[in-house]
């Protein structure tokens, strides 16, 4: 049944904070194994997609649905089972922890023993730590962070930072990956690196993106469709360098 | 070997090697009284901040009432030594089911209190502890339990009434307190201390702790990689309210007339000036800062009485802002980065220093 449904297709979704409607009846679908851009101007309530997308907010009304199974409502450690991981604009890595066990951390669910056997130290507990440590230092491979391991997270430089939080989102296996602005605060030379990176973990890990950029030579690089939101609402939809040729794209965008 | 097994090795040796010389020293009579005397209840001490680090430094939530559950398991367990104290033989049995009963029965109201309150996001956990840890002492200093040929009768505020004074023997006294069997010694102590030292650690370097750490670092992320986020803070405090219950066991064991007004506030702040000093999540640390903070003062202040009280606040308030507060951080770097400390730590520092990273949030 879910073979034939898109990846994650959000249908009239809208959140009110008070007498302000940050999203206003978003509709997307986003097939499976795509690369989505959502972008518009600041304030436009993109991270707020996101936040419904993942359960931190609840949305007012509208529905999200996860190749065909509707997962509006659901906690975020659910969503996350679900199988959406995310990164978060203003990075969320777990600061006091080394590189490797933020890694693990994302990988809790694929760990399989209980606390038990975790205060005990019976066997299961030394098996399943080995498998999931080799995991994770695969994982930190494909971001160049393997030569880190035992660093404290807070004590990365912020480009690595920002790598570390996909890796861990990557842990947890997801179906979908949402990228909040992955290219914040990055040189040229970075974000064409990121670019690389982003399309390799879309094969490698067979995975849809759905990210949030203001970059545009990044969303033109590697998106193949783009939603531009405007005040909440729906501006444009559709391929990627039609929709930033659009006028009306331009002016939301100059008129900032 | 792993970096954290290795410090855990360490910091395991370390204190199995302390606890055991100074056991066999003042078994030797090499001690003065007054140091023998400080061994046990400095033991004790040492469990409840190990355990206290679990909910505050591991689990980042402020517990205001560990001294609450200490009072638990001291009654509970009191109380089961004395109802048993001709029953079940021999003592190291029904020791151990004293202070087993006593951990359970504080875990038991760590999970009433943890349910409530653990599932809210935010610092509503040291109000309610506070209160809690208050409570307890004011219900213990209020219970009343009198064994007769009738079997056991129990009073609240109030002895109970219509005993059969020939066969009449007096368990809790109210706010007079309990005379459980002095079964704690400074062996038992060791051992208690080296389990909960050993569980901790191996609970903390687990999957367990990794998500206890999460939840600490950013909630949010914790959550946006699947982490049960209310199961690992319950989890934890549980143990932790176990630990400080089994702690409390030792505690009324060893003291000839234990009333409850021991278990206030003061105690509970004591505890968490330890585990402050110490440094948040390392039990080393509560270790050491346990034993220096406890013993010195001991040792060296016992006529200072409320003064050291007031030390230890001024110590903890100095930490906070050394800690903290935005001068106090500069001073440190200032300090960190002298010319003395940078040729200093050259010699003793051969972990290449990390890069400077960016701040968050
Ligand atoms: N929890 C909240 N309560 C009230 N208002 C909110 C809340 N979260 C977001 N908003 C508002 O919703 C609007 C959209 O915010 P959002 O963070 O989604 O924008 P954005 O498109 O991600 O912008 P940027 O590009 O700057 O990150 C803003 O006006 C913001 O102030
Ligand atoms: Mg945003």
């Amino acid at each position: 049944m879910s073979e034939n449904n898109p990846a994650l297709e959000v249908r009239n979704l809208s959140i009110q904070f008070g007498g302000l409607k940050a999203v206003d009846d978003l509709s997307m679908t986003i097939e499976k194994g795509a690369l989505y851009g959502l972008i518009g101007p600041n304030g436009a309530g993109k991270t707020t997609v996101f936040n419904m997308l993942t359960g931190v907010y609840k949305p007012t009304s509208g529905s999200v649905l996860l190749e065909g199974e509707n997962i509006t409502g659901r906690s975020p450690t659910e969503i996350n089972k679900a199988g959406i991981a995310r990164t978060f604009q203003n990075i969320r890595l777990f600061k006091a922890m080394s590189v490797l066990d933020n890694v693990k951390a994302g990988l809790h669910n694929e760990t399989h023993y209980t606390a038990i056997e975790g205060a005990l130290r019976l066997p299961r507990y030394f098996r399943e730590e080995k498998r999931v440590t080799e995991k994770a230092k695969e994982l930190l491979g494909v971001f160049g962070l393997e030569k880190e391991l035992d660093t404290k997270a807070q004590n990365l430089p912020y480009g690595k930072q920002r790598k570390l939080e996909i890796a861990r989102a990557l842990a947890t296996d997801p179906k979908v990956l949402l990228l909040d602005e992955p290219a914040a605060g990055m040189n040229p030379n970075e974000t064409a690196e990121l670019m690389d990176t982003i399309r390799f973990v879309r094969e490698k890990f067979d995975v849809t993106v759905l990210l949030i950029e203001h970059d545009m030579r990044l969303v033109s690089g590697i998106c193949e469709r783009v939603t531009v939101l405007n005040f909440g609402q729906e501006l444009a939809q559709g391929e990627t360098s039609a929709v930033l040729n659009d006028p009306k794209v331009i002016t939301a965008y100059l008129g900032e | 070997m792993r970096k954290t097994t290795k410090n855990n090795l360490i910091t395991f040796g370390g204190t199995t090697v302390l606890a055991v010389v100074m056991a066999v020293l003042s078994a030797a009579g090499a001690l003065n009284s007054k140091t023998s005397g400080l061994l046990i209840p400095m033991g004790i001490y040492i469990i409840l901040a190990i355990s206290l680090n679990l909910t505050v430094g591991i689990l980042g939530e402020l517990s205001l009432g560990h001294a609450g559950f200490m009072c638990i398991g001291a009654y509970v367990s009191g109380a089961f030594s004395l109802v048993f104290q001709n029953t079940i033989s021999p003592v190291w049995l029904r020791f151990s089911l004293a202070i087993i009963f006593g951990a359970v029965m504080a875990a038991v109201f760590g999970i009433l209190i943890g349910i409530p309150v653990l599932r809210l996001r935010g610092d509503y956990l040291a109000i309610v502890t506070l209160g809690f840890g208050e409570i307890m002492k004011s219900i213990a200093n209020n219970i009343y339990l009198t064994e007769d040929k009738n079997g056991l009768h129990f009073g609240f505020t109030n002895p109970p009434s219509g005993i059969d004074s020939e066969t009449k023997r007096e368990l809790l006294k109210g706010p007079i307190g309990m005379a459980a069997p002095q079964d704690t010694t400074i062996w038992a102590v060791i051992a208690v201390l080296l389990i909960c030292l050993a569980i901790l650690m191996m609970f903390i370097d687990s999957r367990s702790g990794r998500a206890c750490m999460a939840v600490r670092d950013n909630y949010i992320a914790a959550q946006s990689v699947g982490i049960n986020v209310t199961k690992y803070r319950l989890m934890a405090f549980t143990l932790s309210a176990a630990i400080a219950g089994a702690a409390g066991a030792l505690y009324s064991h060893s003291i000839s007339l234990l009333a409850a007004k021991k278990f206030d506030y003061n105690l509970s702040i004591l505890i968490l000036v330890f585990v402050v000093l110490g440094g948040l999540g390392s039990l080393r640390g509560s270790i050491i800062a346990t034993i220096i903070l406890y013993a010195l003062p001991e040792l060296f202040l016992r006529e200072a009485g409320n003064l050291r009280m007031l030390l230890y606040a001024i110590i903890l308030i100095v930490m906070m802002l050394w800690t903290n507060a935005p001068f106090g951080i500069r001073l440190r770097e200032r300090i960190l980065n002298s010319g003395f400390v940078m040729k200093l730590k050259a010699k003793f520092n051969r972990k290449k220093a990390g890069a400077g990273g960016a701040e968050n949030e």
